[in-house]
């Protein structure tokens, strides 16, 4: 049975779900509980579930994101929710330090099967202390699994098994995302492996994530009023990267560009372009093409913001560039 | 008070208790001095952090504690390991990085861990265990357990944020968190004073409204009688307790500390009163134990020495192939 609701409904069904299924799950971070939720994510779940299991914590990203891998090793379920990336950096610590090596510094004794959420991206002119995406210093490291749900459907099936997962998760939900409305069926699984090709196309391969996939589904729509059928691949898990779909949708198209909001230099794009360059570069007809985010700390003004970040049109340019194509569709 | 609250809280000063206190300590003691011997021979390599002269505060927490609790140390953990039950042949087996070693050799000697034990490490970033301890604790609650997990860090710790919010989250929530500050008054090579507006540590856990007592930590009776007491308080459900233990180390920071930062009086001082010298003396003059007693315990500690450098030495080292081993339950 499937339903329209919007991403933020359907991130909070997510935890309204796995909290009724498995007593061991529970949710703190700062104001998820009395409050709602910064994004209003985890709106009642305080009514339904109780202080102990909806808790409200202080202003100490690393205490309480080390409290949750500390609970998630002494046999609980912990969701550990950090209001923005930006302030996820108070917490990298615990993260990096304790989470993504305890097992292999254990020997494998011990495991971290905790879920931390967290907002990203720029886009409601929060200015540069709350909109960057650092995504990519997250899928840098051994040990993490980083996820960026775009769709509804996403949002809600990923959370389950990743709190099944036996080893730290992170879960980025764009802050542009939560209104967005979308089809759900809660009895559909997904796996936390695979990209997802969201677009078929023989002519180009663009590829996104997160917020920007949106974007590129915008764009490959008017590329596809002028002809061009790009195909659009979400990456869906940004560690490990499922590099057999992207690296197969660009063997088909010979031509990719990757559209990524984090800044360019030392990107996933960089990332995922590098591995396209390893693994089929004497296939490609021209090379791959990047659209990031211009590398200045996001400011303040509308346009300025926008102009920041991967835009519809530069989308398009850079795909009508790799094909080759200068100028504006006729 | 009832008699069995007495039992508990109450070290009681047999002869038999004596004689396991001052065996724990020598056992570190001089593993520890074997250590230092084998890193000249560059069979132990990386970071090496003795803890040659704090050898009560791990002896005298550890005997308050019970098998399920858990207990999580800093990179200074081979003593704590030790006295937590760990098989030393492991503990040695792992300082060479062996597969037989605690943590397969993964680890070495700032990372040293055992499951079966709860022993959670062997945790080498300043103040980074302190949050780990808040959530085992915060699972132990909702989970109805009455377990006491017991968190020992240095002082250099406390200037750390993680400190503070461990701090107030524990008594926030009242958590069982037996917090063990081991003051050995300098930071790696700065002094308490050059680094802290207020050097009475054991105030700042008090400041957050956490039960919190100083105590002198070369003295093990010292030590085991209020680690009793805060852990007879944590069990009970009254929340968090800090226990500062004034202590000394004799030996550099690690092994590539010139000791530039205090005189070599400084220590000699210190060590006419260190925990082994003064319990050791003390059990001899109260004729609990005899001078025959202490050579036994010599005895018995180089042999269990000599068998864990040849358990290391046998051990394998890990197959290439296994590298990737250990990232995530899925490869």
């Amino acid at each position: 049975m499937s339903e329209e609701i919007t991403y933020r409904e359907a991130a909070g069904a997510a935890i309204h779900d796995a909290m009724a299924a498995d007593p061991r799950v529970f949710i703190m971070g700062e104001d998820v509980g009395h409050y709602g939720g910064t994004y209003a994510v985890t709106k009642g779940l305080l009514e339904t579930f109780g202080p102990e299991r909806v808790r409200d914590t202080p202003l100490s990203e690393s205490g309480f994101t080390g409290a949750g891998i500390g609970a998630a090793m002494g046999g609980m379920r912990p969701i550990v929710e950090i209001m923005t990336v930006n302030f996820s950096l108070l917490a990298l610590d615990q993260i990096v330090n304790n989470a993504a090596t305890l097992r292999h510094m254990s020997g494998g004794q011990f495991n971290v099967p905790v879920v931390i959420r967290m907002a990203t991206g720029a886009g409601r002119q929060l200015a540069a202390q709350h909109s960057h995406s650092l995504e990519n210093w997250y899928a840098h490291v051994p040990g993490l699994r980083v996820l960026a749900p775009a769709t509804v459907q996403d949002v809600y099936s990923m959370l389950a098994p990743a709190l099944e997962d036996p080893d730290p998760v992170i879960l980025f939900e764009h802050v542009m995302l939560y209104n967005r409305k979308g089809t759900l069926d809660r009895s559909a699984a997904v796996d936390l492996r695979s990209a997802a090709i969201r677009r078929e196309g023989r002519d180009i391969t663009l590829i996104s994530y997160g917020g920007s996939l949106w974007k590129t589904l915008e764009a490959a729509a008017l590329l596809a009023e002028d002809g061009i059928e790009a195909e659009v691949v979400d990456l869906r898990v940004l560690r490990p990267l499922d590099a057999d779909t992207f690296l197969s949708s660009v063997r088909k198209t010979r031509r990719a560009v990757i559209v990524d909001e984090g800044w360019r230099t030392g990107s996933l794009a960089a990332e995922i372009s590098a591995q396209i360059m390893e693994e089929v570069f004497w296939e490609l007809d021209a090379p791959v093409g990047r659209v990031c985010s211009a590398e200045v700390p996001i400011p303040y003004p509308r346009h300025l913001e926008e102009a920041a970040l991967p835009q519809v049109p530069a989308i398009i340019a850079a795909a009508r560039a790799a094909l080759g194509k200068q100028g504006e569709p006729a | 008070m009832t008699a069995g609250k007495t039992e508990a809280t109450h070290p009681r000063l047999t002869r038999a208790h004596c004689q396991h206190l001052l065996q724990q300590m020598i056992r570190i003691r001089r593993f520890e001095e074997k250590c230092a011997e084998l890193y000249t021979q560059e069979k132990i390599r990386g970071f090496l952090h003795l803890y040659i002269g704090e050898e009560a505060i791990a002896v005298g927490v550890m005997d308050a504690l019970e098998a399920d609790d858990a207990v999580l140390a800093t990179y200074r953990e081979h003593g704590h390991a030790l006295a937590r039950g760990l098989p030393m042949n492991k503990v040695m087996a792992e300082m060479y990085g062996k597969r037989d070693g605690s943590s397969g050799g993964r680890g070495g000697s700032m990372h040293i861990f055992d499951a079966e034990k709860r022993f959670v490490g062997g945790n080498a970033i300043v103040g980074g265990g302190l949050p780990l301890a808040v959530g085992l604790a915060l699972a132990d609650r909702m989970q109805g357990r009455e377990r006491v997990t017991t968190c020992f860090f240095g002082e250099g710790a406390a200037a750390e944020g993680e400190f503070h919010e461990s701090m107030n989250l524990a008594t926030l929530w009242k958590l069982p968190v037996l917090f063990v500050c081991e003051n050995n008054f300098y930071a790696m090579g700065t002094r308490l004073d050059l680094s802290e507006s207020e050097t009475d540590i054991h105030a700042k856990a008090a400041s957050y409204r956490m039960p919190s007592e100083a105590v002198d930590g070369m003295n093990i009776v010292e030590v085991e009688a209020a680690a009793r007491r805060a852990v007879a308080t944590v069990r009970a459900g009254d929340g968090p307790y800090f226990l500062e233990c004034r202590t000394y180390r004799f030996r550099a920071h690690s092994m590539f500390d010139p000791q530039l930062y205090r005189s070599k009086d400084e220590v000699k001082e210190r060590e006419k009163k260190g925990p082994i010298v003064r319990f050791q003396g003390w059990v001899l003059d109260a004729g609990i134990l005899h001078q025959a007693d202490i050579d036994a315990i010599e005895a018995d500690v180089a042999q269990e020495i000599d068998a864990a450098v040849a358990f290391a030495e046998a051990s394998e080292w890990e197959a290439i192939e296994t590298l990737l081993d250990h990232v995530g339950a899925v490869p």
